[in-house]
Protein backbone atom coordinates (compact mmCIF):
# COMPACT_ATOMS: atom_id res chain seq x y z
CA UNK A 1 0.00 0.00 0.00
CA UNK A 2 1.21 3.31 -0.88
CA UNK A 3 0.18 5.98 1.79
CA UNK A 4 0.29 9.71 1.06
CA UNK A 5 -0.01 12.21 3.68
CA UNK A 6 -2.87 15.13 2.69
CA UNK A 7 -2.44 17.80 4.78
CA UNK A 8 -4.76 20.62 5.52
CA UNK A 9 -4.31 24.26 5.58
CA UNK A 10 -6.69 26.89 7.25
CA UNK A 11 -9.31 24.70 7.04
CA UNK A 12 -8.55 23.11 3.38
CA UNK A 13 -7.04 20.19 1.91
CA UNK A 14 -3.35 21.42 0.15
CA UNK A 15 -3.60 21.04 -3.77
CA UNK A 16 0.01 19.80 -3.31
CA UNK A 17 -1.24 16.85 -1.14
CA UNK A 18 -3.63 15.86 -3.59
CA UNK A 19 -0.84 16.12 -6.44
CA UNK A 20 1.08 13.22 -4.23
CA UNK A 21 -1.97 11.79 -4.16
CA UNK A 22 -2.44 11.42 -7.70
CA UNK A 23 1.24 10.24 -8.21
CA UNK A 24 0.67 7.91 -5.24
CA UNK A 25 -1.94 6.42 -7.00
CA UNK A 26 -0.43 6.06 -10.37
CA UNK A 27 2.51 4.19 -9.06
CA UNK A 28 -0.23 1.96 -7.30
CA UNK A 29 -1.50 1.35 -10.07
CA UNK A 30 1.85 0.06 -11.62
CA UNK A 31 2.79 -1.89 -8.62
CA UNK A 32 -0.83 -3.62 -8.47
CA UNK A 33 -1.02 -1.93 -4.66
CA UNK A 34 -3.88 0.49 -3.03
CA UNK A 35 -3.59 3.94 -2.63
CA UNK A 36 -4.53 5.11 0.80
CA UNK A 37 -4.78 8.95 2.16
CA UNK A 38 -4.49 10.14 5.57
CA UNK A 39 -5.59 13.24 7.23
CA UNK A 40 -4.36 14.52 10.59
CA UNK A 41 -5.81 16.57 13.16
CA UNK A 42 -9.06 17.68 14.51
CA UNK A 43 -13.10 17.65 13.38
CA UNK A 44 -11.62 16.39 9.75
CA UNK A 45 -14.03 14.45 8.47
CA UNK A 46 -16.00 16.45 6.09
CA UNK A 47 -12.60 17.46 4.73
CA UNK A 48 -12.29 13.46 3.89
CA UNK A 49 -14.86 13.28 1.36
CA UNK A 50 -12.93 16.00 -0.68
CA UNK A 51 -10.13 13.49 -0.83
CA UNK A 52 -11.60 10.51 -2.11
CA UNK A 53 -12.26 11.19 -6.07
CA UNK A 54 -8.14 11.92 -5.91
CA UNK A 55 -7.33 8.19 -6.01
CA UNK A 56 -7.68 7.34 -2.51
CA UNK A 57 -8.84 3.78 -1.63
CA UNK A 58 -9.25 4.43 2.09
CA UNK A 59 -8.99 8.16 3.66
CA UNK A 60 -7.49 7.43 6.94
CA UNK A 61 -8.71 9.96 9.18
CA UNK A 62 -6.39 10.89 12.38
CA UNK A 63 -8.06 12.64 15.09
CA UNK A 64 -7.07 13.83 18.41
CA UNK A 65 -7.87 17.22 20.11
CA UNK A 66 -3.91 17.76 20.55
CA UNK A 67 -3.72 17.82 17.36
CA UNK A 68 -5.87 20.79 16.43
CA UNK A 69 -2.66 22.67 15.78
CA UNK A 70 0.20 21.20 14.08
CA UNK A 71 3.44 20.41 15.83
CA UNK A 72 5.80 17.79 13.98
CA UNK A 73 6.24 15.54 17.07
CA UNK A 74 2.27 15.25 17.57
CA UNK A 75 1.52 14.81 14.00
CA UNK A 76 4.60 12.40 13.77
CA UNK A 77 3.56 10.60 17.07
CA UNK A 78 0.49 10.10 14.98
CA UNK A 79 1.35 9.03 12.16
CA UNK A 80 3.79 6.78 13.42
CA UNK A 81 0.77 5.08 15.42
CA UNK A 82 -1.29 4.83 12.49
CA UNK A 83 2.11 3.46 9.85
CA UNK A 84 2.56 1.00 12.88
CA UNK A 85 -1.15 -0.76 12.42
CA UNK A 86 -1.91 -0.42 8.64
CA UNK A 87 2.12 -1.24 7.78
CA UNK A 88 2.37 0.53 4.10
CA UNK A 89 5.15 0.01 2.09
CA UNK A 90 5.56 3.60 0.82
CA UNK A 91 4.75 6.56 2.74
CA UNK A 92 4.77 9.99 0.83
CA UNK A 93 4.59 13.66 1.70
CA UNK A 94 4.58 16.89 -0.64
CA UNK A 95 7.48 18.79 -0.15
CA UNK A 96 5.74 21.31 1.09
CA UNK A 97 6.21 23.38 4.19
CA UNK A 98 4.97 20.84 6.48
CA UNK A 99 5.66 18.01 4.76
CA UNK A 100 9.17 19.09 4.95
CA UNK A 101 9.69 19.32 8.94
CA UNK A 102 7.23 16.27 9.53
CA UNK A 103 8.31 13.65 7.35
CA UNK A 104 11.93 13.44 8.60
CA UNK A 105 10.55 12.84 12.03
CA UNK A 106 8.51 10.59 10.84
CA UNK A 107 11.06 8.80 9.19
CA UNK A 108 13.55 9.07 12.35
CA UNK A 109 11.01 7.30 14.55
CA UNK A 110 10.58 4.61 11.67
CA UNK A 111 14.63 4.31 11.94
CA UNK A 112 14.40 4.73 7.48
CA UNK A 113 16.09 6.88 5.01
CA UNK A 114 14.02 9.54 3.02
CA UNK A 115 13.96 11.24 -0.55
CA UNK A 116 13.38 14.93 -0.50
CA UNK A 117 11.21 16.87 -2.65
CA UNK A 118 11.18 14.70 -5.68
CA UNK A 119 10.30 15.21 -9.06
CA UNK A 120 9.66 12.00 -10.58
CA UNK A 121 8.75 8.59 -9.04
CA UNK A 122 9.88 5.18 -11.05
CA UNK A 123 8.73 1.77 -10.60
CA UNK A 124 11.83 -0.02 -11.55
CA UNK A 125 12.13 -4.15 -11.25
CA UNK A 126 9.17 -3.84 -9.16
CA UNK A 127 10.48 -0.91 -6.91
CA UNK A 128 10.03 2.27 -6.19
CA UNK A 129 12.72 4.96 -7.09
CA UNK A 130 12.83 8.88 -7.15
CA UNK A 131 14.49 10.86 -8.83
CA UNK A 132 15.12 14.34 -7.13
CA UNK A 133 17.00 17.79 -7.93
CA UNK A 134 20.70 18.83 -6.15
CA UNK A 135 21.80 21.94 -6.07
CA UNK A 136 18.68 23.02 -6.64
CA UNK A 137 18.73 21.71 -10.05
CA UNK A 138 22.03 22.03 -11.00
CA UNK A 139 22.20 18.50 -10.76
CA UNK A 140 19.80 15.30 -10.09
CA UNK A 141 20.07 11.87 -8.60
CA UNK A 142 18.15 8.77 -8.90
CA UNK A 143 17.79 7.26 -5.69
CA UNK A 144 16.84 3.74 -4.72
CA UNK A 145 16.11 2.70 -1.16
CA UNK A 146 17.38 0.48 1.29
CA UNK A 147 15.14 0.37 4.11
CA UNK A 148 11.31 -0.02 4.45
CA UNK A 149 8.68 1.50 4.11
CA UNK A 150 10.25 4.00 1.57
CA UNK A 151 9.59 7.48 2.13
CA UNK A 152 9.88 10.56 0.08
CA UNK A 153 8.19 13.97 0.01
CA UNK A 154 7.42 15.31 -3.73
CA UNK A 155 7.76 19.03 -5.13
CA UNK A 156 4.68 20.65 -5.71
CA UNK A 157 3.81 22.19 -8.55
CA UNK A 158 5.53 19.13 -10.28
CA UNK A 159 3.01 16.07 -10.27
CA UNK A 160 -0.57 16.62 -12.63
CA UNK A 161 -3.55 16.16 -10.73
CA UNK A 162 -5.76 12.96 -11.59
CA UNK A 163 -9.08 13.76 -13.15
CA UNK A 164 -11.14 13.14 -9.98
CA UNK A 165 -13.09 10.38 -10.16
CA UNK A 166 -16.57 9.16 -8.31
CA UNK A 167 -16.13 9.21 -4.49
CA UNK A 168 -15.86 5.22 -4.33
CA UNK A 169 -13.33 4.68 -1.48
CA UNK A 170 -13.89 4.75 2.26
CA UNK A 171 -13.48 7.41 4.91
CA UNK A 172 -12.15 5.31 8.29
CA UNK A 173 -12.01 7.06 11.67
CA UNK A 174 -9.15 6.72 13.98
CA UNK A 175 -8.84 8.27 17.79
CA UNK A 176 -4.89 8.14 18.46
CA UNK A 177 -4.15 8.29 22.23
CA UNK A 178 -1.24 11.28 22.29
CA UNK A 179 0.27 11.74 25.64
CA UNK A 180 0.31 15.52 26.01
CA UNK A 181 4.21 15.46 26.48
CA UNK A 182 4.56 14.40 23.03
CA UNK A 183 3.54 17.31 21.60
CA UNK A 184 6.29 19.61 21.27
CA UNK A 185 6.61 22.62 19.67
CA UNK A 186 3.35 23.51 18.68
CA UNK A 187 2.31 26.37 16.43
CA UNK A 188 0.53 28.80 18.55
CA UNK A 189 -1.11 31.34 15.64
CA UNK A 190 -0.49 32.20 12.22
CA UNK A 191 0.56 35.27 10.98
CA UNK A 192 -0.02 36.46 7.78
CA UNK A 193 1.11 39.18 5.80
CA UNK A 194 -2.13 41.76 5.07
CA UNK A 195 -3.81 40.69 1.46
CA UNK A 196 -2.71 37.14 1.87
CA UNK A 197 -0.27 36.07 -1.14
CA UNK A 198 -0.20 33.23 -2.81
CA UNK A 199 3.58 31.64 -2.34
CA UNK A 200 5.68 31.69 -5.25
CA UNK A 201 6.81 27.85 -4.44
CA UNK A 202 2.68 26.96 -5.02
CA UNK A 203 1.74 29.87 -7.60
CA UNK A 204 0.95 28.94 -11.50
CA UNK A 205 2.57 31.91 -12.44
CA UNK A 206 5.64 33.94 -11.01
CA UNK A 207 6.43 37.30 -11.67
CA UNK A 208 9.70 38.52 -10.83
CA UNK A 209 12.25 41.24 -10.49
CA UNK A 210 15.95 42.28 -10.48
CA UNK A 211 18.16 44.64 -9.82
CA UNK A 212 16.83 46.18 -12.76
CA UNK A 213 13.75 46.83 -11.24
CA UNK A 214 15.48 49.91 -9.54
CA UNK A 215 14.12 50.17 -6.23
CA UNK A 216 11.15 48.44 -3.49
CA UNK A 217 8.18 51.13 -4.93
CA UNK A 218 8.49 49.70 -8.25
CA UNK A 219 7.62 46.24 -7.18
CA UNK A 220 4.52 47.24 -7.11
CA UNK A 221 3.80 47.36 -10.51
CA UNK A 222 4.77 43.64 -10.43
CA UNK A 223 2.12 43.66 -7.78
CA UNK A 224 -0.13 45.35 -10.22
CA UNK A 225 0.47 42.44 -12.92
CA UNK A 226 -0.50 39.54 -10.70
CA UNK A 227 -3.39 40.79 -9.93
CA UNK A 228 -4.35 40.62 -13.33
CA UNK A 229 -2.81 36.74 -13.40
CA UNK A 230 -4.81 33.83 -11.73
CA UNK A 231 -2.77 32.15 -9.01
CA UNK A 232 0.31 34.39 -9.60
CA UNK A 233 2.81 35.21 -7.00
CA UNK A 234 5.41 37.84 -6.94
CA UNK A 235 8.92 36.94 -7.18
CA UNK A 236 12.53 38.13 -6.89
CA UNK A 237 16.42 37.71 -7.66
CA UNK A 238 19.17 37.85 -4.57
CA UNK A 239 20.12 41.30 -5.49
CA UNK A 240 16.49 42.74 -4.81
CA UNK A 241 15.91 41.10 -2.09
CA UNK A 242 19.79 41.84 -0.73
CA UNK A 243 19.37 45.56 -1.27
CA UNK A 244 16.25 44.62 1.27
CA UNK A 245 13.51 46.19 -1.97
CA UNK A 246 11.37 42.99 -0.88
CA UNK A 247 11.24 39.93 1.79
CA UNK A 248 13.10 37.16 1.59
CA UNK A 249 9.98 35.23 1.11
CA UNK A 250 9.83 36.00 -2.06
CA UNK A 251 13.70 35.06 -3.34
CA UNK A 252 13.37 32.98 -6.23
CA UNK A 253 17.16 30.76 -6.50
CA UNK A 254 19.81 28.52 -4.92
CA UNK A 255 19.34 30.49 -1.27
CA UNK A 256 16.20 31.43 -2.08
CA UNK A 257 13.05 28.96 -3.32
CA UNK A 258 13.34 26.80 -6.36
CA UNK A 259 10.00 27.09 -8.44
CA UNK A 260 8.52 25.28 -11.20
CA UNK A 261 5.39 27.28 -12.37
CA UNK A 262 3.98 27.44 -15.76
CA UNK A 263 5.14 30.23 -16.10
CA UNK A 264 7.59 32.13 -14.68
CA UNK A 265 8.53 36.19 -15.90
CA UNK A 266 11.50 37.69 -15.36
CA UNK A 267 12.11 41.74 -15.12
CA UNK A 268 15.07 42.90 -15.16
CA UNK A 269 16.76 39.98 -14.49
CA UNK A 270 20.30 39.50 -15.53
CA UNK A 271 19.88 35.49 -14.55
CA UNK A 272 22.78 34.67 -12.44
CA UNK A 273 23.68 30.87 -12.66
CA UNK A 274 22.23 30.77 -9.06
CA UNK A 275 18.95 32.46 -10.14
CA UNK A 276 18.64 29.63 -12.84
CA UNK A 277 18.74 26.88 -10.97
CA UNK A 278 16.08 28.31 -8.81
CA UNK A 279 13.35 28.96 -11.85
CA UNK A 280 14.52 27.06 -14.94
CA UNK A 281 12.27 24.06 -14.53
CA UNK A 282 9.59 26.44 -14.90
CA UNK A 283 7.20 25.37 -18.10
CA UNK A 284 7.75 28.73 -20.10
CA UNK A 285 10.12 31.12 -19.07
CA UNK A 286 9.30 34.98 -20.53
CA UNK A 287 12.09 37.46 -19.56
CA UNK A 288 12.00 41.19 -20.31
CA UNK A 289 15.45 42.80 -19.82
CA UNK A 290 17.51 46.08 -21.62
CA UNK A 291 20.80 44.02 -22.24
CA UNK A 292 20.70 42.09 -25.24
CA UNK A 293 23.54 39.46 -23.80
CA UNK A 294 21.94 38.63 -20.48
CA UNK A 295 22.08 35.13 -19.57
CA UNK A 296 18.41 35.29 -18.70
CA UNK A 297 17.57 35.27 -22.40
CA UNK A 298 19.29 31.43 -23.14
CA UNK A 299 16.72 30.01 -20.89
CA UNK A 300 14.15 31.85 -22.06
CA UNK A 301 11.25 30.86 -24.61
CA UNK A 302 10.42 34.46 -25.22
CA UNK A 303 12.35 37.69 -24.67
CA UNK A 304 11.99 40.75 -25.22
CA UNK A 305 14.81 43.17 -25.24
CA UNK A 306 13.54 46.16 -24.09
CA UNK A 307 13.40 48.73 -20.73
CA UNK A 308 10.88 47.21 -18.66
CA UNK A 309 9.47 50.55 -17.12
CA UNK A 310 7.90 50.96 -20.89
CA UNK A 311 6.91 47.23 -21.74
CA UNK A 312 5.02 47.04 -18.41
CA UNK A 313 2.49 49.59 -18.71
CA UNK A 314 1.45 47.95 -21.83
CA UNK A 315 1.71 44.71 -21.12
CA UNK A 316 -1.08 45.64 -18.61
CA UNK A 317 -3.38 47.04 -21.19
CA UNK A 318 -2.56 43.92 -23.24
CA UNK A 319 -3.60 41.65 -19.94
CA UNK A 320 -6.90 43.29 -19.94
CA UNK A 321 -7.81 43.13 -23.35
CA UNK A 322 -7.30 39.88 -23.41
CA UNK A 323 -9.62 39.24 -20.17
CA UNK A 324 -12.17 41.23 -21.67
CA UNK A 325 -12.56 39.03 -24.78
CA UNK B 1 23.43 28.74 27.51
CA UNK B 2 25.64 26.50 25.86
CA UNK B 3 24.94 25.88 21.84
CA UNK B 4 26.06 23.27 19.71
CA UNK B 5 26.06 24.83 15.57
CA UNK B 6 26.08 22.33 13.23
CA UNK B 7 28.09 23.77 10.06
CA UNK B 8 29.11 21.95 6.62
CA UNK B 9 31.23 23.41 3.50
CA UNK B 10 29.38 23.57 0.84
CA UNK B 11 30.52 24.80 -3.02
CA UNK B 12 29.72 28.45 -3.39
CA UNK B 13 26.15 29.26 -5.10
CA UNK B 14 27.45 30.54 -8.45
CA UNK B 15 29.61 27.61 -9.06
CA UNK B 16 28.66 25.62 -12.20
CA UNK B 17 27.98 22.00 -11.31
CA UNK B 18 29.88 19.22 -13.28
CA UNK B 19 29.80 15.40 -12.30
CA UNK B 20 32.25 12.98 -13.00
CA UNK B 21 30.10 10.22 -14.93
CA UNK B 22 32.28 7.35 -14.21
CA UNK B 23 31.73 7.37 -10.66
CA UNK B 24 28.35 9.45 -10.10
CA UNK B 25 30.17 11.95 -8.67
CA UNK B 26 30.45 16.23 -8.41
CA UNK B 27 33.61 17.04 -9.68
CA UNK B 28 35.35 19.53 -7.08
CA UNK B 29 38.21 20.55 -9.25
CA UNK B 30 37.93 24.54 -9.10
CA UNK B 31 34.62 24.58 -6.94
CA UNK B 32 35.11 27.42 -4.61
CA UNK B 33 33.49 25.99 -1.01
CA UNK B 34 32.37 28.19 1.57
CA UNK B 35 30.06 27.63 5.06
CA UNK B 36 26.89 26.52 3.85
CA UNK B 37 25.14 30.01 3.94
CA UNK B 38 21.73 29.12 5.93
CA UNK B 39 24.70 27.94 8.56
CA UNK B 40 26.03 31.11 8.75
CA UNK B 41 22.92 32.41 10.23
CA UNK B 42 22.73 29.76 12.65
CA UNK B 43 26.34 30.54 13.78
CA UNK B 44 25.21 34.20 13.90
CA UNK B 45 22.14 33.77 16.48
CA UNK B 46 24.12 31.52 18.45
CA UNK B 47 26.94 33.97 18.91
CA UNK B 48 23.89 36.61 19.88
CA UNK B 49 22.53 34.45 22.19
CA UNK B 50 25.58 34.06 24.03
CA UNK B 51 26.64 38.00 23.86
CA UNK B 52 23.42 38.31 25.52
CA UNK B 53 23.36 35.74 28.12
CA UNK B 54 26.49 33.71 28.26
CA UNK B 55 27.33 30.60 27.85
CA UNK B 56 29.31 29.16 25.03
CA UNK B 57 29.40 28.15 21.77
CA UNK B 58 30.88 25.30 20.05
CA UNK B 59 30.61 24.03 16.44
CA UNK B 60 30.68 21.06 15.00
CA UNK B 61 31.54 19.89 10.98
CA UNK B 62 31.25 16.41 9.84
CA UNK B 63 33.65 16.01 6.83
CA UNK B 64 36.97 15.65 5.63
CA UNK B 65 39.84 18.18 6.70
CA UNK B 66 39.39 20.38 3.86
CA UNK B 67 36.43 21.31 6.49
CA UNK B 68 38.70 23.29 8.92
CA UNK B 69 38.83 26.23 6.79
CA UNK B 70 35.09 26.50 7.28
CA UNK B 71 35.33 25.69 10.97
CA UNK B 72 38.36 28.31 11.09
CA UNK B 73 36.05 30.88 9.59
CA UNK B 74 33.47 30.36 12.90
CA UNK B 75 36.31 30.69 15.18
CA UNK B 76 37.24 33.90 13.56
CA UNK B 77 33.29 34.75 13.88
CA UNK B 78 33.83 34.35 17.74
CA UNK B 79 32.72 31.05 18.05
CA UNK B 80 34.05 29.45 21.60
CA UNK B 81 35.56 26.44 19.93
CA UNK B 82 35.20 24.30 17.01
CA UNK B 83 35.82 20.56 16.35
CA UNK B 84 35.92 18.45 13.35
CA UNK B 85 34.26 15.01 13.45
CA UNK B 86 36.09 13.09 10.43
CA UNK B 87 34.11 11.10 7.84
CA UNK B 88 35.22 11.39 4.43
CA UNK B 89 32.58 9.04 2.68
CA UNK B 90 31.65 11.35 -0.15
CA UNK B 91 27.88 13.13 -0.13
CA UNK B 92 25.37 10.19 0.08
CA UNK B 93 22.17 12.22 0.42
CA UNK B 94 21.30 10.07 3.09
CA UNK B 95 19.89 12.73 6.43
CA UNK B 96 19.56 9.66 8.28
CA UNK B 97 23.08 8.57 8.47
CA UNK B 98 23.90 12.40 9.25
CA UNK B 99 21.50 12.46 12.07
CA UNK B 100 22.79 8.94 13.59
CA UNK B 101 26.25 10.39 13.40
CA UNK B 102 25.08 14.23 14.95
CA UNK B 103 23.20 12.20 18.00
CA UNK B 104 26.26 10.01 18.72
CA UNK B 105 28.57 13.12 18.88
CA UNK B 106 26.38 14.68 20.70
CA UNK B 107 25.50 12.05 23.81
CA UNK B 108 29.49 10.88 24.25
CA UNK B 109 31.36 14.44 23.60
CA UNK B 110 28.83 17.37 23.98
CA UNK B 111 26.13 16.24 25.97
CA UNK B 112 25.93 19.79 27.99
CA UNK B 113 23.63 21.78 25.98
CA UNK B 114 20.73 23.99 25.74
CA UNK B 115 20.58 24.51 22.14
CA UNK B 116 20.84 22.70 19.01
CA UNK B 117 21.62 24.94 15.66
CA UNK B 118 21.82 24.17 12.46
CA UNK B 119 21.25 25.99 8.74
CA UNK B 120 17.52 25.18 7.41
CA UNK B 121 19.12 22.90 4.83
CA UNK B 122 22.76 22.40 3.39
CA UNK B 123 22.89 24.09 -0.17
CA UNK B 124 23.68 21.08 -2.88
CA UNK B 125 22.21 18.14 -0.65
CA UNK B 126 19.22 20.35 -0.19
CA UNK B 127 17.50 17.83 1.96
CA UNK B 128 16.50 19.65 4.77
CA UNK B 129 16.06 16.59 7.15
CA UNK B 130 18.61 16.31 9.71
CA UNK B 131 17.21 18.77 12.62
CA UNK B 132 14.05 17.46 12.38
CA UNK B 133 15.97 13.65 12.64
CA UNK B 134 18.62 14.74 15.29
CA UNK B 135 15.19 16.06 17.59
CA UNK B 136 13.01 12.83 17.07
CA UNK B 137 16.04 10.83 17.75
CA UNK B 138 16.75 13.33 20.90
CA UNK B 139 12.90 13.74 22.15
CA UNK B 140 13.62 17.46 21.90
CA UNK B 141 11.28 19.79 19.94
CA UNK B 142 11.90 21.31 16.87
CA UNK B 143 11.65 24.44 15.29
CA UNK B 144 12.63 24.66 11.05
CA UNK B 145 13.12 27.68 8.83
CA UNK B 146 13.32 30.15 11.34
CA UNK B 147 13.44 34.23 10.60
CA UNK B 148 12.85 35.51 14.41
CA UNK B 149 14.01 33.55 17.26
CA UNK B 150 13.52 34.71 21.04
CA UNK B 151 14.71 32.96 23.98
CA UNK B 152 13.78 33.39 27.77
CA UNK B 153 15.00 31.44 30.62
CA UNK B 154 13.90 27.88 29.48
CA UNK B 155 11.00 28.70 27.02
CA UNK B 156 11.09 30.30 23.54
CA UNK B 157 9.37 31.50 20.88
CA UNK B 158 10.14 31.60 17.51
CA UNK B 159 8.59 31.95 13.51
CA UNK B 160 8.83 29.62 11.19
CA UNK B 161 7.99 30.63 7.29
CA UNK B 162 5.79 28.46 5.59
CA UNK B 163 3.84 28.86 2.10
CA UNK B 164 2.74 32.56 2.55
CA UNK B 165 3.02 33.33 6.28
CA UNK B 166 4.34 32.61 9.57
CA UNK B 167 4.16 30.29 12.45
CA UNK B 168 4.57 31.55 15.74
CA UNK B 169 5.64 28.39 17.75
CA UNK B 170 6.64 28.16 21.59
CA UNK B 171 8.76 25.48 22.75
CA UNK B 172 10.63 24.93 25.75
CA UNK B 173 14.57 23.87 25.83
CA UNK B 174 16.65 22.04 25.25
CA UNK B 175 15.60 22.09 21.56
CA UNK B 176 16.52 22.00 17.81
CA UNK B 177 16.60 25.23 15.88
CA UNK B 178 16.86 25.53 11.87
CA UNK B 179 18.10 29.04 10.48
CA UNK B 180 16.37 30.64 7.27
CA UNK B 181 17.64 33.53 5.80
CA UNK B 182 16.16 36.74 7.35
CA UNK B 183 17.10 35.65 10.89
CA UNK B 184 20.26 38.28 11.19
CA UNK B 185 22.87 39.78 9.62
CA UNK B 186 26.06 37.62 9.87
CA UNK B 187 28.53 39.33 10.69
CA UNK B 188 32.59 39.65 9.22
CA UNK B 189 34.68 38.64 10.23
CA UNK B 190 37.17 41.13 12.09
CA UNK B 191 41.19 40.88 11.84
CA UNK B 192 41.41 40.53 15.37
CA UNK B 193 38.64 37.62 15.51
CA UNK B 194 41.01 36.04 12.69
CA UNK B 195 43.39 36.43 14.77
CA UNK B 196 42.64 34.98 17.83
CA UNK B 197 41.14 32.12 15.21
CA UNK B 198 44.69 31.02 14.32
CA UNK B 199 45.99 30.74 17.25
CA UNK B 200 42.86 28.31 18.57
CA UNK B 201 43.20 24.50 17.63
CA UNK B 202 40.73 22.43 15.77
CA UNK B 203 40.65 19.23 17.90
CA UNK B 204 39.23 16.26 15.65
CA UNK B 205 37.20 13.23 16.60
CA UNK B 206 37.06 10.50 14.49
CA UNK B 207 33.99 7.68 14.70
CA UNK B 208 36.02 5.64 16.76
CA UNK B 209 35.53 8.01 19.47
CA UNK B 210 32.57 7.74 19.17
CA UNK B 211 32.26 4.12 19.22
CA UNK B 212 30.40 4.35 15.61
CA UNK B 213 30.94 1.46 13.26
CA UNK B 214 30.79 1.86 10.01
CA UNK B 215 27.83 -0.97 9.61
CA UNK B 216 25.71 1.51 12.18
CA UNK B 217 25.78 4.43 9.56
CA UNK B 218 25.42 2.50 6.32
CA UNK B 219 23.65 4.96 3.78
CA UNK B 220 19.80 3.34 3.51
CA UNK B 221 19.95 5.36 0.52
CA UNK B 222 22.16 4.22 -2.83
CA UNK B 223 22.70 6.96 -5.52
CA UNK B 224 22.18 4.77 -8.72
CA UNK B 225 22.70 7.58 -11.18
CA UNK B 226 23.71 11.18 -11.48
CA UNK B 227 23.11 13.78 -14.41
CA UNK B 228 23.05 17.31 -15.36
CA UNK B 229 19.07 18.66 -16.14
CA UNK B 230 18.21 18.92 -19.80
CA UNK B 231 19.63 21.82 -21.24
CA UNK B 232 16.91 24.29 -21.81
CA UNK B 233 16.48 25.75 -25.90
CA UNK B 234 16.68 29.57 -25.95
CA UNK B 235 13.64 30.82 -27.60
CA UNK B 236 12.66 33.41 -29.47
CA UNK B 237 14.24 37.27 -28.66
CA UNK B 238 12.97 40.28 -29.73
CA UNK B 239 13.76 43.94 -29.94
CA UNK B 240 10.35 45.95 -30.99
CA UNK B 241 8.78 49.04 -29.87
CA UNK B 242 7.25 48.97 -26.03
CA UNK B 243 3.64 48.86 -27.39
CA UNK B 244 4.64 45.82 -30.26
CA UNK B 245 7.05 44.31 -27.80
CA UNK B 246 3.80 43.58 -25.23
CA UNK B 247 1.43 42.62 -27.85
CA UNK B 248 3.76 40.21 -29.10
CA UNK B 249 4.42 39.14 -25.62
CA UNK B 250 0.68 38.50 -24.84
CA UNK B 251 -0.04 36.49 -28.04
CA UNK B 252 2.32 34.28 -27.59
CA UNK B 253 1.67 33.56 -24.08
CA UNK B 254 -1.77 33.03 -24.88
CA UNK B 255 -1.81 31.39 -28.65
CA UNK B 256 1.49 29.15 -28.47
CA UNK B 257 2.26 28.40 -24.91
CA UNK B 258 -1.14 29.35 -23.70
CA UNK B 259 -0.61 29.77 -20.06
CA UNK B 260 -3.19 32.76 -19.96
Amino acid sequence: MILVFVEVRDGKVKKSSLEALSEGKRRADDLKQEANAVLVGHNLESLATEVLPYGASKVYVVENSLLSNYSAAGFAQALFSLVGEIKPEVILFSASSMGKDLAPRLAAKLGVSLASDCTRTIVKDGKLEVLRPIFAGKAFVTLSFKSSPIMATLRPNVFPLIDPGEKKGEVVKKEVVIPEDKIKAPVLEILREEGAEIDVTEAEIVVSGGRGMKGPENFDLLRDLTSLLPHSAVGASRSAVDAGWIDHQHQVGQTGKTVSPNLYVAFGISGAIQHLAGMSSSKFIVAVNKDPEASIFKVADFGVVGDLFQVIPHLKEELKKLASE
Amino acid sequence: MNIVVFVKRIPDTESKIRINHETGTIIEEGLNFVLNPYDEFAVEEALRLREAGGGKVTVLSVGGEESLVILKKCLAMGADEAFLLKDNTPETYDGLRMAKIIVRALEKKFSDYNLLFFGKQSVGADNAQVPSMVAEFLGLPQVNVVTKLEIEGTKGTAHREIEGALEKVSFSLPAVISAQKGLNEPRYETLKGIMMAKKKEIPMLTFEDLELNEEDIAPLLEVTKMESPPPRQAGKVIQEEPEAAAKKMVEYLHNEAKVI
